[in-house]
């Protein structure tokens, strides 16, 4: 019996699961080099969006605090590295657990309303959780730069300097696949299923001994310190931290990329980090050449159809699979290791 | 195995076998009001049934006692002590658990994972040993994962632990929502209709498992509140056949006021109660 749980409750329940990792580590170590640099960016980007993703996936996901500030916390924990290592001279490897501290305690300051109001209202006091950090760091002129931006080392560890695209690339790769364990063991163990348990029935949570006051604040904790240090690894990246890589229009697509990939789970937020990264990718791919194709209204038609194309994926996810992609694979999963005996869903 | 301490069982001397007393309580509605004056005592060693009409006041009793609704007048001491302006979680802490009338699972959850959120008192892992999740965090897991396997086991929910509650039906998921109290390990458990809408066969197995509760299972099990029971239960029900075999003292409200009280047949003659019945129908 003892022997039975402890694999139910391990990372890694088969010998194939601990392969599939062992590859995956495998593949990021060895293709940098054969990749483009532009290639190599995106999937860069899309590293960091999976350290920002996890964190509204604890707040959101799991614990049912819709934030629409997400992308302001990012900032935050983007400023507090930038200034600490270009202003003061800190090392990125303290200024990045100092980034995602501060972004933590923002979250923590903000999230007190959540004790008080819920649903929309609590949304629209993370909307302008997001405004008042934007307009904070652009008043603070003197320490960020304000709207003219700050230049931003790049992290190193000893000589080496993580300089090119290939070398950042590893870096964010590091902190996603720890990002990603952390969030798993989160979201499985007590604090986790506290999480779920004031998501799904608040009042039975709490009539069953969680303290919702502490498990909120820890949500919005946890998940605005993911955010700062996602915040950070994107202004080291691009050398250069700016309020205009912030804009608010980008904590939609990080609820975007949970509704896509599935609320409330560790694997569907990577799964939904992926897929929106690519689709923008596959938009400016695609772009041009309809642009080509129909000249008439090529100008605001390749403008605007990212917009379009995310929107329209977005309802149709809410429509027609609201539980995510992840969920649909499961049930694939499941139909498949049955046929053609059954194709009854089982546990 | 499973050695952990809970707050069961009690292990003090109650003040006139009293566990819980609840002391001139009234609750009102934007001036509507739902419980006026009532008076109640639940002692050791025994079941009480809470029973009235629609809308008499039983759930909001309950939410009373469980700290989710503030009366405005009265006090509730449990052991002894006032619990009357006590937080839901506070309460839970002390040893009082209950289940809902319209069911309040988390819907996302297994079975097992429900019951499981219920050890969350007992455990102390943080967000930090969560988050390394070896050493510390996986052995508490693994302890409370035996109790939490018992309590299935007991309730006969093993072919389901796996399931996602908001798939079960009905019946089941009742049961599911008694066994989550029982994993509070708690000393006065509190049942606002458990066997509402269920058929007659799921009805006698779930008086069969408050009996059961109520007496303890003795050494075939490890779990403290399962080899010894559950020594005080509030249970509110609207079958009169049900309640009258299960408690030894009936309560009874009507528009949130207590119009009688006692044993099953004085209860059954008692002519307000039969008054208020009728008048229902
Ligand atoms: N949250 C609330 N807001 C307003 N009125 C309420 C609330 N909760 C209960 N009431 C009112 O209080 C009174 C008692 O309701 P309660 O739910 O306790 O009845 P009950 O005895 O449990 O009935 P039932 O057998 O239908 O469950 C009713 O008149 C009800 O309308
Ligand atoms: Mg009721």
């Amino acid at each position: 019996m003892e022997q039975l749980y402890k694999k139910e409750i391990s990372l890694f329940k088969e010998k194939k699961d601990w392969f599939s990792f062992l590859a995956l580590v495998g593949l990021i170590a060895v293709l940098p080099p054969f990749l483009s640099d532009r290639i190599l960016t995106i999937f860069t980007m899309i590293g960091i969006a999976i350290v920002s993703v996890h964190g509204l996936n604890l707040l959101t996901g799991y614990c049912g605090q819709v934030s629409l500030g997400h992308v302001g916390f990012m900032a935050v924990g983007a400023y507090i590295s930038a200034v600490l290592t270009s202003k003061s001279g800190l090392s990125f490897w303290i200024a990045l657990p100092l980034a995602g501290l501060g972004a933590g305690v923002a979250g923590l300051i903000f999230g007190l309303p959540s004790l008080r109001i819920k649903g929309f209202y609590l949304i629209m006091s993370t909307v302008a959780a997001h405004f008042i950090v934007i307009w904070l760091v652009i008043q603070l002129h003197d320490i960020t730069g304000g709207s003219d931006g700050l230049a931003v080392p790049k992290p190193k560890i000893g000589s080496l300097v993580f300089n090119t695209k290939a070398k950042y690339f590893y870096l964010v790769s590091f902190f996603a696949i720890i990002s990603t364990i952390v969030a798993h063991n989160i979201a499985r163990g007590r604090v986790g299923r506290a999480f779920i348990a004031i998501r799904d029935h608040e009042i039975a949570a709490e009539v069953m001994g969680i303290n919702l006051w502490i498990y909120k604040l820890q949500a919005f904790f946890v998940g605005c310190v993911y955010a700062g240090v996602a915040g950070a690894l994107l202004v080291h990246y691009f050398g250069f931290a700016s309020v205009d890589q912030f804009p608010f229009i980008d904590s939609v697509w990080y609820l975007a990329m949970l509704i896509v990939g599935g609320m409330g789970s560790t694997f569907g937020a990577v799964v939904g980090a992926i897929c929106l990264k690519l689709l923008d990718e596959l938009v400016t791919i695609v772009g041009p050449i309809l642009a080509k194709a129909f000249p008439a209204v090529a100008a605001q038609f390749a403008a605007s159809l990212s917009l379009i194309v995310r929107g329209v994926i977005i309802a149709v996810f809410l429509i027609f699979e609201p539980r995510g992609l992840l969920h649909r694979w499961d049930l694939v999963k499941s139909y498949f290791r049955l046929w053609p005996f059954s194709t009854e869903e089982t546990d | 195995m499973l050695f952990i301490t809970t707050i069961y069982p009690s292990g003090m001397n109650l003040e006139g076998g009293i566990r819980l007393k609840v002391h001139d309580v009234s609750l009102s509605f934007g001036g509507v009001s739902a419980l006026s004056d009532v008076d109640l005592i639940l002692k050791d060693r025994e079941i009480l049934a809470v029973i009235g009409p629609n809308g008499a006041g039983k759930t909001a009793l309950l939410n009373c006692i469980s700290g989710f609704y503030k009366p405005w007048k009265g006090e509730i001491y449990f052991e002894g002590k006032k619990i009357t302006k006590m937080r839901p979680d506070q309460i839970a802490k002390l040893g009082i658990a209950r289940t809902f009338q319209n069911i309040g699972l988390y819907t996302g959850l297994t079975v097992f994972e429900n019951v499981m959120a219920a050890r969350h008192i007992y455990m102390s892992q943080n967000l930090i040993t969560d988050a390394i999740f070896v050493g510390p965090a996986k052995s508490e897991e693994l302890r409370h994962r035996g109790v939490v396997e018992e309590i299935i086991d007991f309730l006969e929910l093993s072919p389901w632990r796996k399931k996602v509650v908001g798939s079960l039906p009905y019946g089941l998921r009742k049961r599911v929502e008694l066994a989550r109290a029982l994993a509070l390990e708690p000393r006065i458990l509190l049942l606002d209709e458990p066997m509402a809408g269920m058929n007659l066969e799921e009805k006698e197995d779930i008086a069969r498992f408050i009996l059961e509760i109520f007496d303890g299972q003795g050494e075939s099990y490890e779990t403290h509140v399962l080899k010894d029971g559950i020594k005080s239960i509030i249970l509110v029900e609207h079958d009169m056949g049900i309640v009258m075999d299960l408690a030894e003292r009936i309560v009874v409200l009507d528009f949130g006021r207590k119009i009688a009280e006692g044993k099953p047949e004085e209860i059954r003659n008692d002519e307000k109660v039969i008054r208020a019945y009728l008048g229902e129908d």
